[in-house]
């Protein structure tokens, strides 16, 4: 397929297919399982206009197809019409990824007429005051709402994501009712992934063990109910799982993420290991950074593995799971993936997954 | 659910177009065409990018297969087959409408 991508030691690569540019670390909400870094990128080091109609140029080039305009909230950006047209001129297929605040009529009209192709708008939960407590926001839950209203009048695709957790685990089958009355195609439920302000939050956020056995149940029912309705993708609550999830479809395999202030990274939350060389695309070329960059190359394939991973029948289905966990949990980013229940560690993970403490959240602020 | 001598056809008079959101997409580095959809990617080969190209809204499935079988010098009642079960295929998967 296409002409081949040739790494530095002679080995053939993959092409990426997706890319996250994450156009801005500022955001109106505060929710506390965020993805993004606890260290925040300031405004002031935000890729201007220019840079990421380069990079979006050089994606397609390398083999891209989608992009994914997230943050942040990437309606933060006064310039997020003409990121969005720049990324459509490249031939990307484009996909806004927003909290719905700050986005009018007016807005997603433009982005309509600028060619964006799709929408995906996250909600708290089904509960008003509940989602707008989670969110940290209050009134949030309304624009959503509307946001979703103007996207479908639009005829724009949408997808709703709905991030699960302590709070609203209960009322899955409420969410995925509000996503088919927002006029979604496809909902996505998403337990929350303890990276990040997710990780700081763990213990407020961690569902108890049979909370997350009704919600595996509770998705299977859903799907067979709202068959040719709605598609619902669920991402794994991955401390109840027995195996690791593929991080990223393999490090360095399909995806690159783009930080606001233009560094590139395999996964949104590498930057949480030490050690690691990310490149910026304000000094390097985005195929060079694929191909040569160090951070790229520390985990692609499975060599860095430890034995158990190696000899292991699904090596080449999970890669041994996520880097970042693996560093988080065991403090080597080289570990099996302490969610694999084959790993030593794997105790570890069944202890704090026990751990659920009823307090206040800590807010994702800048 | 997959009975397909009784869904693989598609109406002659039908006007099979792809809805918002669904793209068809010449990438160079990635080797050809593919249709792009929310979170998923689907490589077309050179004969389902010649049918995808051809659903604008305006065609009937009628013309699409008389000029599938003009351009490709090949038999109209195969043609009639092929395209028909490949366009089915797609609009079980929401990605064409007719």
């Amino acid at each position: 397929m296409g002409c081949a991508l040739v790494a530095t030691n002679g080995a053939a690569l993959p092409r990426p297919l997706g890319l996250l540019a994450e156009l801005t670390h500022r955001c109106p909400l505060g929710c506390p399982y965020c993805s993004n870094p606890l260290a925040l990128d300031s405004r002031h080091d935000e890729l201007d206009t220019a840079t990421w109609a380069r990079v979006f140029k050089e994606a397609a080039a390398l083999g891209v197809l989608q992009v994914h305009l997230s943050g942040g909230e990437p309606a933060s950006r006064r310039d997020i019409v003409e990121i969005t047209a720049a990324a459509r001129d490249a031939g990307l297929y484009t996909n806004l990824i927003t909290s719905g605040v700050g986005v009018n009529s007016k807005l997603i009209g433009t982005l309509a007429d600028a060619g964006l192709d799709h929408v995906q708008v996250s909600i708290q939960d089904s509960d008003e005051k509940s989602a707008d407590h989670i969110a940290g926001y209050e009134g949030a839950y309304a624009r959503k709402r509307a946001l979703a209203a103007d996207v479908v009048a639009l005829k724009i695709p949408l997808t709703v994501n709905i991030v699960i957790h302590r709070a609203n685990i209960a009322r899955i089958e409420q969410q995925v009712a509000l996503a088919l009355e927002m006029g979604a195609a496809r909902v996505e439920i998403a337990h929350v992934q303890y990276y990040g302000w997710g990780l700081k939050n763990r213990a407020a956020l961690m569902p108890t063990r049979p909370q997350v056995d009704a919600a595996v149940q509770a998705v299977d029912e859903l799907r067979k109910r709202h068959h040719g309705r709605i598609v619902i993708d669920a991402v794994v609550p991955d401390y109840h799982a027995r195996f690791p999830k593929p991080c990223v479809g393999g490090w360095g395999r399909r995806s690159l993420n783009v930080t606001p202030a233009g560094k590139v990274l395999p996964c949104h939350a590498a930057e949480s290991i030490p050690g690691l060389e990310f490149w910026n695309v304000k000094e390097h070329a985005l195929a060079d950074i694929w191909v040569s960059s160090p951070a790229f190359n520390a985990f692609r394939g499975t060599d860095f593995l430890p034995e158990l991973c190696r000899t292991c029948d699904r090596r080449e289905v999970d890669f041994g799971g996520c880097r970042c966990q693996a560093f988080a949990l065991t403090g080597d980013a080289r570990a099996t993936d302490p969610v694999c229940h084959l790993s030593p560690h794997h105790g570890k993970v069944e202890e704090l997954a026990a751990v659920q403490e009823e307090r206040a959240y800590a807010y994702r602020r800048m | 659910m997959s009975d397909t001598a009784q869904t693989a056809t598609i109406p002659p008079e039908a006007r099979p177009r792809l809805p918002r959101g669904v793209r068809l997409v010449h990438n160079e580095a990635q080797g050809g065409w593919v249709l792009l959809a929310p979170e998923r990617v689907f490589k077309a080969d050179p004969i389902a990018a010649e049918i995808v190209k051809r659903c604008t809204g305006e065609a009937t499935f009628d013309a699409i297969v008389d000029d599938l079988a003009k351009t490709f010098n090949a038999p109209r009642e195969r043609i009639a087959t092929d395209a028909g079960a490949m366009l089915r295929g797609l609009v079980d998967k929401r990605l064409m409408e007719l």
